[in-house]
């Protein structure tokens, strides 16, 4: 991390950038938050350790804005989404100086806290440079340990890999972290019975608070006005008025972020409720992968989008109905 | 507030005796903004559209609902009638009570609750409703033809002949379609080929025709009386200017082991090569993947042969672009693969053969020269069997459902030819139905039946198994007789069923026309639009639409040929207003409506914006109103629900299903 910073420090001192984008401590051990830095005294609380899960990418659409190159730390998977956002005229690439960082998974601290860790002072081992095998937490229970496997994000799990896929400056390694299949939980709700999905989904989405939070962390969902906020629509007043509604906001919301969707898996990890959002857009790339062949948004911003670009050899509509 | 009138209509019967029109008149005097309801036996009769207009300027009406048949119908009737009464059109809204209701319905309670919605629906989007006003678009008098068949041909030389220009775009080196492989037609049995060619020559000729052989439609873009098509010229490697079809190059050429197309590779070809003897034009084309020189880089004997200096190995595709204000679609047939037969034997037997091939087999021009024999051994048949419905009216998946309509006939001629000149011959055909409607055509069954002693069993053929000695085994059921036939043959002829040309799911596509199951290009109305795509603009002809014959080919080819004269003698068409807009604060510039337009009418321009009160300059999509369709593709594309398509407002959707869900 100290070499990322001393960059850092250097770009900001040399002008080449106006202000940086990166992760400050919190208030918690667990829960470094999103924040602009402008001058070397704001640099104090700089982190970069294995809780900074928060996508920086959408962020750009607004530092695209301001004057100045803002400097963005980019994790691997994060930089499909600045991709994807490249892609559609959302975010300036003049306006980014893109500093690739290594990761090697990120953690959720609501599987530490499952594992019945509770009243955490401190964590070690969740820093950057060493590849800890496990992470020492203080308690005021006393010193717990726990396998940095085990208290991953679910989306570390399923790792786009560890190649960034735009920048302009890469620091520290990364890894693939991929141990299991990104498609098992959706193939599991794809073999239950529709009254089984409707009930699983019921569930799940009952849970759901309405805080929007999975709709302004998404990358994808980065309308200047959403059509859940806009009065033009009569879909505002609408919103949470019953069940139906409630989850009709998650569906219409997977709808449309389908095809442009990265699976970066921010909206699950924000998610208070801790509803699985993520399966509604695995589903679709599942989908995606399967009638149109196989494609990840924000890999090739030069790519044909599957489903906004034609091709003969698209499945007929027939197909995609008789699949269901 | 609008001031809606809503009128019902009896239809007759058609409505009125399933529908309760006067509860309907009554629930729709209950809805919001409705001031006049009213029920009419016919509605789109003269005193019906008197009681609209008289309605209207009486009540003041700001919008009409005429609940009555589809809008495929009379929306133009009453659209036209509320704007001689000073009603702009675009406020008329038709609910379809009679198609979507009396006549899908038998409980007079039920249809008559859903008759209600239906109106309630189209009330509530007539109180979205706004005027709308339509642009005009000009026409280019020029029509293009997709194929270079005897549809094709007949459709350029009926449009040519009405004083306008037109292009056919043929695939193959030569225009001649289908028909000019065939050897006899029915039911007058004069050679195909001399009764076709003077139609090539005519058209070849026809100042007013161009003919791009060797080409394909590359791009379709624009709309009714404004395509803009690109062609690609595929590479002939010969110059047609200087080329003088001496044919030296095709005698010459080293490589001759490629099937010829023409011949339904029955036989061979060079790989420079006019495809037959009266192609037009008449200049060869160099196969590249066949030849020599392309190959391998060591030949060239056709350049060195030729007097003309035509060949050119340099030769590049070149894309034309042009204006068409008609399309018309001819694009043809094929046979069908015979895969899924194998009980037949084909893929086993030389001596098992398609109709087609036994046309090649029976022309003075085919691999054996006119003379009947079988390909394995060159021996003089003496037992033939024919079979019927090969792959046509399939009640599984393997073969089609329909029937392919000409197999009958042709077969028929088949058999009478060969008894003719080969009366030692046994002819023997297994049939399911003999389907002979048309003029003379029952007659010609018959001849062949009862003068030429064909031999005709109702009844499938299960298998057909080569013999050691080379003969075909064919296993037969006799329905009539309710007997088991085992017969030995020496060659079959399946009539295989005929499909539409692969190439035309490619082709609808790029005009965006549809087509059915079974790949047939569909007419915008089974009887009364039948030669017309839905797409306007395009129109059909031939076997591109559905199985015919040559007389109905070339009838329909006129019809069509008609329909484009009378779009291109018009000036000027009237734009549907109903387009997209782009709602520039709600746009994100996100290109995703852009590339999703079949039209390319959107573009994106920097624009400076007042988002309540913040000024900024926005990349923000923007309309070509001209070219918009109004597909409305855009609008569901948009995910920020910027795009709205006027007349089909995203609010007047969601207050219909609101109105219904109710």
């Amino acid at each position: 991390m100290q070499k990322l910073i001393d960059r850092i420090r250097e770009l900001l001192a040399d002008g080449t950038v106006a202000r940086v984008l990166g992760w400050r401590t919190g208030d918690l051990p667990y829960n470094p938050e999103p924040a602009y830095f402008e001058c070397e005294e704001e640099l104090q609380d700089f982190v970069y350790n294995g809780f900074c899960g928060a996508n920086l990418s959408k962020y750009m659409i607004e530092a695209s804005r301001l004057e100045g190159k803002t400097l963005v730390c980019l994790k691997p998977c994060d930089t499909y989404s600045f991709n994807q956002l490249l892609k559609e005229h959302r975010v300036d690439r003049e306006k980014a100086y893109i500093i690739g960082v290594g990761c090697k998974g990120k953690l959720d601290i609501e599987k530490i806290k499952k594992q019945g860790i509770k009243g955490i002072e401190s964590i070690s081992g969740a820093e950057i440079e060493e590849a800890a095998e496990s992470l020492t937490i203080q308690t005021i229970y006393g010193e717990k340990t726990c396998a940095y496997k085990d208290a991953m994000l679910e989306r570390c799990h399923v790792c786009k890999g560890k190649e960034h896929q735009i920048y302009d400056e890469l620091i520290g390694d990364s890894s693939d972290t991929t141990d299991a299949d990104r498609f098992a939980q959706v193939r599991r709700i794809e073999a239950m019975s529709p009254q089984e999905k409707f009930a699983f989904f019921q569930n799940e989405l009952s849970k759901c608070i309405r805080c929007n939070a999975c709709r302004n962390v998404c990358p994808a969902c980065s309308c200047r006005k959403c059509v859940f906020d806009s009065t033009k629509f009569d879909s505002s007043q609408k919103a949470n008025a019953d069940s139906f509604e409630e989850k009709m906001f998650h569906i219409i919301r997977a709808f449309h972020v389908a095809g442009r969707c990265t699976d970066c898996g921010e909206c699950s990890r924000v998610c208070p409720q801790g509803i699985p959002l993520h399966l509604f857009n695995r589903k679709f790339i599942k989908d995606i992968n399967e009638l149109y062949g196989e494609y990840q948004a924000g890999e090739d911003i030069t790519a044909d989008t599957p489903l906004t670009h034609f091709t003969f050899g698209d499945a007929e509509p027939s197909i995609v109905g008789e699949r269901g | 507030m609008q001031r809606i009138g809503v009128f019902v209509c009896h239809c007759g019967s058609n409505i009125a005796a399933t529908v309760d029109v006067k509860k309907v008149v009554e629930m729709a005097l209950l809805e919001p903004g409705v001031v006049h309801a009213e029920d009419y036996q016919y509605m789109c009769s003269e005193a019906g559209q008197a009681k609209i207009a008289a309605a209207i300027r009486e009540k003041h009406l700001t919008g009409i609902v005429v609940c009555s048949c589809s809008p495929r119908m009379h929306e133009t009737t009453f659209r036209k009638a509320a704007e001689r009464a000073g009603l702009n059109p675009y406020m008329v809204e038709i609910a379809n009570i009679r198609e979507h209701c009396s006549w899908i319905h038998k409980d007079m309670e039920e249809a008559t609750k859903k008759a209600v919605i239906l109106a309630r629906a189209a009330i509530a989007k007539v109180n979205l409703n706004t005027p709308l006003k339509p642009g005009e678009s000009r026409v280019t008098k020029r029509a293009l033809v997709i194929g270079g068949g005897i549809a094709g041909i007949q459709t350029a030389l009926d449009i040519a002949d009405a004083g306008y220009e037109v292009d056919i775009v043929e695939k193959t080196p030569s225009i001649g379609g289908r028909m000019s492989q065939l050897d006899k037609t029915f039911p007058t049995l004069d050679c195909s080929a001399c009764i076709l060619t003077p139609k090539m020559v005519e058209a070849a000729a026809h100042e007013k025709i161009k003919i791009y052989t060797y080409s394909e439609v590359e791009k379709v873009s624009g709309f009714v009386g404004d395509f803009t098509v690109d062609i690609r010229k595929k590479a002939r490697s010969v110059d047609m200017d200087k080329c003088t079809g001496c044919g030296v190059c095709q005698e010459k050429c080293p490589s001759r082991k490629t099937p010829s197309e023409f011949n339904r590779g029955l036989n061979t070809r060079s790989a420079i090569y006019t495809p037959f003897a009266q192609a037009i034009p008449n200049v060869p084309v160099i196969d590249r993947e066949h030849c020599i020189k392309f190959q391998t880089g060591k030949c060239g004997v056709c350049a060195k042969v030729c007097q003309a200096g035509a060949i050119d190995y340099g030769q590049k595709d070149e894309i034309v672009t042009e204006k068409y204000g008609a399309i018309v679609v001819a694009t043809g047939f094929d046979t069908i693969k015979l895969d899924n037969y194998d009980e037949y034997a084909y893929s086993q037997s030389k001596d098992v053969i398609t109709s087609l091939e036994l046309e090649r087999i029976m022309n003075a021009a085919g691999p054996t020269k006119g003379h009947l024999e079988r390909l394995s051994d060159g021996k003089a048949p003496k037992e033939m069997v024919f079979i019927q419905c090969v792959g046509s009216r399939c009640s599984d998946n393997r073969g089609k459902s329909y029937c392919s309509k000409i197999c009958c006939m042709y077969t028929a001629k088949h058999a009478m030819l060969i008894r003719d000149k080969y009366p030692d011959v046994n002819v023997t055909v297994f049939y399911i139905d003999v389907r002979t409607p048309g003029k003379n055509f029952d007659e010609f069954y018959r001849r062949a039946v009862e003068q030429y002693g064909v031999n005709y069993i109702k009844g499938q053929v299960g298998k057909v198994a080569p013999q050691p000695d080379g003969r075909l085994l064919v296993q037969a059921s006799d329905l009539l007789d309710n007997r088991q036939i085992k017969m030995e043959a020496d060659m079959v002829v399946l009539a295989t069923a005929i499909e539409p040309n692969p190439d035309v799911r490619k082709i609808a596509t790029m005009l965006t026309a549809s087509i059915d199951t079974n790949n047939f290009l569909t007419e915008a109305h089974a009887k009364l639009r039948p030669v017309e795509s839905p797409t306007a603009g395009i129109f059909l002809s031939g076997v591109c639409q559905g199985p015919k014959d040559i007389p109905e080919t070339v009838e329909q080819a006129g019809a069509a040929a008609v329909k484009a004269i009378g779009l291109l003698a018009k000036d000027k068409l009237l734009t549907n207003p109903c387009t997209a807009q782009s709602d520039i604060l709600l746009c994100n510039g996100c290109s995703t409506c852009a590339n999703v337009c079949p039209y390319g009418a959107i573009t994106y321009e920097d624009k400076e914006v007042n988002d309540h009160g913040i000024r900024e300059t926005r990349r923000v999509a923007v309309v070509n109103s001209a070219l918009c369709q109004g597909c409305g593709a855009c609008t569901v594309a948009c995910p920020s629900g910027a795009m709205d398509l006027q007349g089909f407002s995203n609010r007047q959707i969601i207050a219909e299903v609101d109105a219904i869900c109710r």
